[in-house]
Formats: C-alpha cells, sequence, structure tokens
C-alpha cells in the first residue's frame, strides 16, 4: 500500500500530522503495537526535523505484509556532516537555542534507534533524504 | 465479525428503544448502529462508559445490578460506599444518618471504599521507582479508561499502573476482617454502591484479575432513593448506630477529579471526560507527550461525581466532598463489635494481593488478523470513501461515513444504504421506489418510515 503526506516547513502545529494518520492505518492493519510504536517515534522524530529545518517535505509511505519502508526527502539546508549529526547530542544548534531547550541533538539517533535501516543522503543548501526501513514482527 | 464475548453492564432494552440514534452519534468507540429500528451494541467495541446511558431519552439503555433483596443471601451484608454516595444527599442530611438508613435497609456493616486509598498511594509511589517502568503511568482507577485503552490504544497498555483500585483494596480488607471474626467468604456478601456502570463490568469481568472479592452491585440511583426516602420519613426515636469514623480530605476527594494527581510523584495530570481522554491518549500514543511521570484519566466529567448513575448535579457533589468539615475523629472502630480494625492492620495481607497482572489489548480497528486480508479490506474502505458523501447524517445507521464505509468492507453493511446513494441508483433507474423504501425499512423499522402517511391519511 502506498501513502503520501506532505510536510510545511516552520508549521509545528500540524507536526506529527503524518505520523498520526500512519498510526491509524497500521492499527487496522493489525500490525504489532510494538511496532507500530517504533513507526510513529521514527516518523514523528523526522517530521519535525522537516518542521524545523526545511522549507517543505514530502513523505512517501510504502507498506507491504513484512516491513514498512519511510521515504522523507525536503527542500532545505541540507546537512553538513552526516555522521556527526547521526551522533546523540551533536547539534548544529546554538548555545542560546539550546539553553531554551532546542536542539538536543536526539532526532537522528532517535530514528536509528527505533529502525531496521536508516539511510541519511544530504546535499548542502539543496535538502535533505531520510530512507527508513522497519520489519515487522511476526 | 465476532462482536461479543465481553461482559457488560450497559443493556440497550429492545422493547423501548424508539431507534433514535442519539446513543449511536455519542458512542466515543462507535459500538453502536441502528439495525430495524432499534439500536444494537458492537459488544467488542463498548468500553461501558455510559455515555450512551446519559441521551438516551426513553431509557431504553440499563444498567444492569444485582437485585437489592440479593443482599439477603448473606448472613453478613457489608455496604461498600464511595464517598461520593455521601455527595448525593443535601447538607442537612449527614454521613452517619447515610449509614444509619443503610444498616437499617439491611447491611450489617457499611464501609467506606476510600479507606484504601492511603495503601495504594504507599504502593502507587513504590510502583513508580522500579525500574523499567513505561512512562507516565496511567492510573488504573477509572475501569472505562482501562477497557477504552485496551481497545482503542493498544499500544498503551504497558502504561497502565498494575495496581488494584481502592475499591478492591478495601474490599481485600474487608475480607481480611470477617475472617479473624471466624465468617467464611461465602458468609459474608460485599456489595458495592456504583456511580456508574464501567465499574459493574470491571467487578463482573475483572481485567487482569481473576475473581473481583466484590459479592454485587447496587446501582448508587437506586439506592440513593431508598436512603432518602427513609432519611425523609424515618421516626428519630429509635435508629441503627453505625460505626462511623471521618475520611481525611485526601481520601474523600479521590474519586474526584484531581484526587489523585497531586498526591503520584513528579510531574503530573488529570483529565476528565472521555473525549478529553481520547484526544490526550492520541498525542500520547504519538509521541508528542515526553516527561510527563503519571496521569489520571477518568471518563467522566468531573470523574465520578458526574457518573452516570449518579444523582445530584457533579459540581454541587464536588463541591461537597471537597468542603466537607472533618469531624473531630470518633473512637476506633475496633472497640465496636460490628467495627474493622483500620486499615492498615491488614497491611502485609493486602499488599501481597494488591498487584494485577498484564493488561491485554484487544485491538478493536483491526480490520483482519491477517495482514494481507487487511490490506485488501483497508483498499475497499478506502475506495468506498471515495463514494460517499462525507456529511455523516447517519441515515445509513452507522455513525459516519467512515464507519460505514468500514462496516460495507466487513460484510456488515451495504452500500445502498447510504441514502445518497439511494437516490442516484433510483434516478438511474437501479433502485425501485419499492426496494428504496424497504431499505429504510431495513435500518429504521416500519414506524418511522410509514409515520407521515399514517398520519395524513394518505
Amino acid at each position: 500500500m502506498h501513502f503520501e503526506f506532505q510536510v510545511e516547513g516552520g508549521n509545528f502545529s500540524k507536526a506529527g500530522t503524518a505520523s498520526s494518520q500512519l498510526k491509524k492505518i497500521l492499527k487496522q492493519l493489525n500490525v504489532d503495537a510494538r511496532d507500530i510504536k517504533r513507526v510513529v517515534v521514527a516518523l514523528y522524530e523526522a517530521e519535525v526535523n522537516v518542521v524545523a529545518h526545511a522549507y517543505n517535505g514530502v513523505i512517501i509511505i510504502d507498506i507491504d505484509t513484512e516491513k514498512i519502508m519511510i521515504q522523507i526527502e525536503d527542500e532545505g539546508p541540507g546537512i553538513q556532516n552526516i555522521d556527526l549529526a547521526m551522533q546523540q547530542g551533536f547539534s548544529t544548534a546554538s548555545e542560546l537555542v539550546r539553553e531554551m531547550g532546542f536542539g538536543a541533538g536526539m532526532g537522528l539517533p532517535n530514528i536509528k534507534n527505533n529502525t531496521d535501516k536508516l539511510t541519511v543522503t544530504s546535499e548542502v543548501g539543496k535538502g535533505t533524504k531520510v530512507h527508513m526501513l522497519i520489519n515487522f514482527s511476526i | 465479525m465476532e462482536h461479543n464475548n465481553f461482559h457488560h453492564a450497559l443493556k440497550i432494552r429492545e422493547d423501548l428503544c424508539i431507534g433514535c440514534s442519539h446513543c449511536m452519534n455519542v458512542c466515543p468507540t462507535e459500538a453502536i448502529r441502528v439495525r430495524n429500528g432499534k439500536a444494537i451494541l458492537y459488544g467488542d467495541r463498548c468500553v461501558d462508559c455510559g455515555e450512551c446511558f446519559r441521551v438516551c431519552p426513553v431509557s431504553a439503555i440499563i444498567i444492569d445490578h444485582d437485585d437489592f433483596n440479593h443482599i439477603f443471601d448473606y448472613k453478613y451484608r457489608i455496604a461498600l460506599v464511595p464517598a461520593i454516595f455521601t455527595g448525593q444527599f443535601p447538607e442537612d442530611v449527614s454521613p452517619q444518618q447515610m449509614f444509619s438508613v443503610l444498616l437499617d435497609l439491611g447491611f450489617t456493616h457499611v464501609y467506606e471504599v476510600e479507606n484504601g486509598t492511603a495503601l495504594l498511594q504507599e504502593a502507587m509511589n513504590e510502583y513508580a521507582d522500579k525500574p523499567g517502568i513505561s512512562k507516565p503511568l496511567i492510573s488504573s482507577f477509572c475501569p472505562a479508561i482501562v477497557r477504552l485503552i485496551q481497545v482503542k490504544f493498544p499500544a498503551l497498555v504497558d502504561n497502565i499502573l498494575l495496581l488494584k483500585p481502592p475499591l478492591d483494596i478495601s474490599a481485600l480488607h474487608i475480607r481480611e476482617e470477617m475472617r479473624r471474626k471466624g465468617i467464611s467468604d461465602k458468609e459474608a456478601g460485599i456489595f458495592y454502591i456504583t456511580p456508574c456502570a464501567a465499574k459493574i463490568a470491571a467487578i463482573k469481568d475483572p481485567v487482569g484479575e481473576d475473581q473481583s472479592p466484590i459479592s454485587g452491585v447496587i446501582n448508587m440511583d437506586v439506592l440513593f432513593n431508598k436512603v432518602y426516602r427513609k432519611v425523609k420519613t424515618r421516626n428519630n426515636q429509635s435508629c441503627s448506630l453505625p460505626v462511623y469514623t471521618d475520611l481525611p480530605a485526601t481520601a474523600r476527594c479521590w474519586a474526584l477529579t484531581n484526587g489523585e494527581a497531586p498526591l503520584a510523584k513528579g510531574r503530573t495530570l488529570a483529565i476528565d471526560e472521555i473525549n478529553n481522554v481520547i484526544d490526550f491518549l492520541e498525542k500520547l500514543e504519538d509521541d508528542e507527550i515526553n516527561d510527563v511521570d503519571f496521569v489520571e484519566l477518568r471518563a467522566c466529567d468531573e470523574s465520578c461525581a458526574g457518573g452516570v448513575l449518579t444523582v445530584s448535579n457533579r459540581f454541587l457533589t464536588a463541591e461537597r466532598l471537597r468542603n466537607h468539615k472533618t469531624n473531630t475523629p470518633d473512637p476506633p472502630s475496633s472497640d465496636h463489635p460490628d467495627g474493622f480494625r483500620h486499615i492498615r492492620e491488614n497491611h502485609a495481607e493486602i499488599r501481597k494481593h494488591i498487584n494485577i497482572e498484564e493488561v491485554k489489548p484487544r485491538p478493536i480497528m483491526k480490520l483482519d488478523d491477517n495482514i494481507a486480508e487487511a490490506m485488501r479490506k483497508m483498499e475497499k474502505v478506502n475506495r468506498i470513501m471515495q463514494l460517499l458523501p462525507r456529511v455523516d447524517c447517519g441515515v445509513c445507521g452507522a455513525p459516519s461515513c467512515q464507519a460505514l464505509a468500514r462496516d460495507i468492507a466487513l460484510n456488515e453493511a451495504q452500500l445502498h444504504d447510504c441514502v445518497f446513494i439511494q437516490k442516484i441508483l433510483e434516478q438511474k433507474g437501479e433502485l425501485s421506489l419499492e426496494e428504496s423504501i424497504k431499505i429504510m425499512q431495513k435500518i429504521w423499522g416500519f414506524g418511522k418510515t410509514n409515520k407521515y402517511r399514517d398520519l395524513k391519511g394518505l
């Protein structure tokens, strides 16, 4: 099954819409509750990343009986050093921003922890592509 | 699809139901449909919240409790009374008076449910410190909420606090005290006075427990009438003297909104009314809420003060309990031959039985057990949704277009049940007028379709 969602950069009130919709779909498909949790956590983090950093993005979801594949493509500033961004606690946020409680550097690591496969590719000044895969436990 | 197998206290009386669909439209789990002019209940979806009971204009929805005379099946008859009950009465009726009347009505003992709260609070805070606990902890107090999580939010069952509610804790204490007096469990009947349907379902069909220590349930509205009548008419020359000790304010207000949350450790929240709770649980399930340690969730507005079987206005009840003046403590009840010792005397024994087993999910959202089949059905639902008007008029006998689409995909309804589709089919000559009326009658019965014809003499 195939689904697509648009994400609007900067609109935090709508962040989480796609993960919430996807959750409802997976519940109807009788996917294990723990798998649903992993999917929702990973997609929610990715959605927030797009809203926080990019101008706009699209989420493409493909589900079959064994797994779910999610591709998130955004138009935005891109990531300078992906290896660094994947490290827990790394953040490009300034000291001031961090003091306010933002940019803890947990986004990508958290996605990684909840997925079976994660690839991030990015072009500085153009945008980022995140591809994730979660196998359903049977 | 199989729609029953859970005990429900809520029942629809077919002889009284007029098929008005009010209940169908308020049900938070879309558990009601209209067929043949009557409301029918999908038992697997119902969480016994009682919203349908509130809106039924003809009292066709009943809450199945035990007959009052059932108490006389036991030699010893204990009324297990929640503080909410005392809050039903006007200010000039004292709890002592109410309890005295309960004894005159046939109970041998009266005990307040909230005596069990101090012990629970202690166990709750120890539980919260255990490593590996899913946060936030969700209180197990409201049985409608526990059921709601099981059916609608299966990913959150691990967050439910696996401790018995005060009701069961107090019942365990009573059982211990009776045994201590040499009275067997068979001789002693514990009867809970319930403000809602969900508690009945929880007692008759407990979640995470084999059997409830409670013998029976009496609806609060029924008992209120019996007691208030006696209060009004009784000759004051003679009356039974109840064993009564005032509850501390925290215990007395436990069943009100914010009764538990401020007593739990860390950052806590209290949310009442089932639709508010659903909104919150969606967010929690979406992982949008972090750093909350404990949530108190109650299905009724103003919590148990707003229970469907209460009589008094819920705000007045809450005010009475909050502002109740605590009297000077009575002499310890153990001095009295009918009294029970303080609950802390049985602390160790109760703690052994305070845990409940894992709460299992029983998801209602799934379209099929098999994922491939579920996908096929979901595609069908999506195709049907393209055809439906999305006005959620309810004329098809389902609460929304989405619910109808789902019913059709599960072979429980047909596309032509939709009145908009009927019109087009009629216009295109694919459905005769006769057939179209038959479809309506299959959903709404004959009365509603023939009303105009009969009254106008057409």
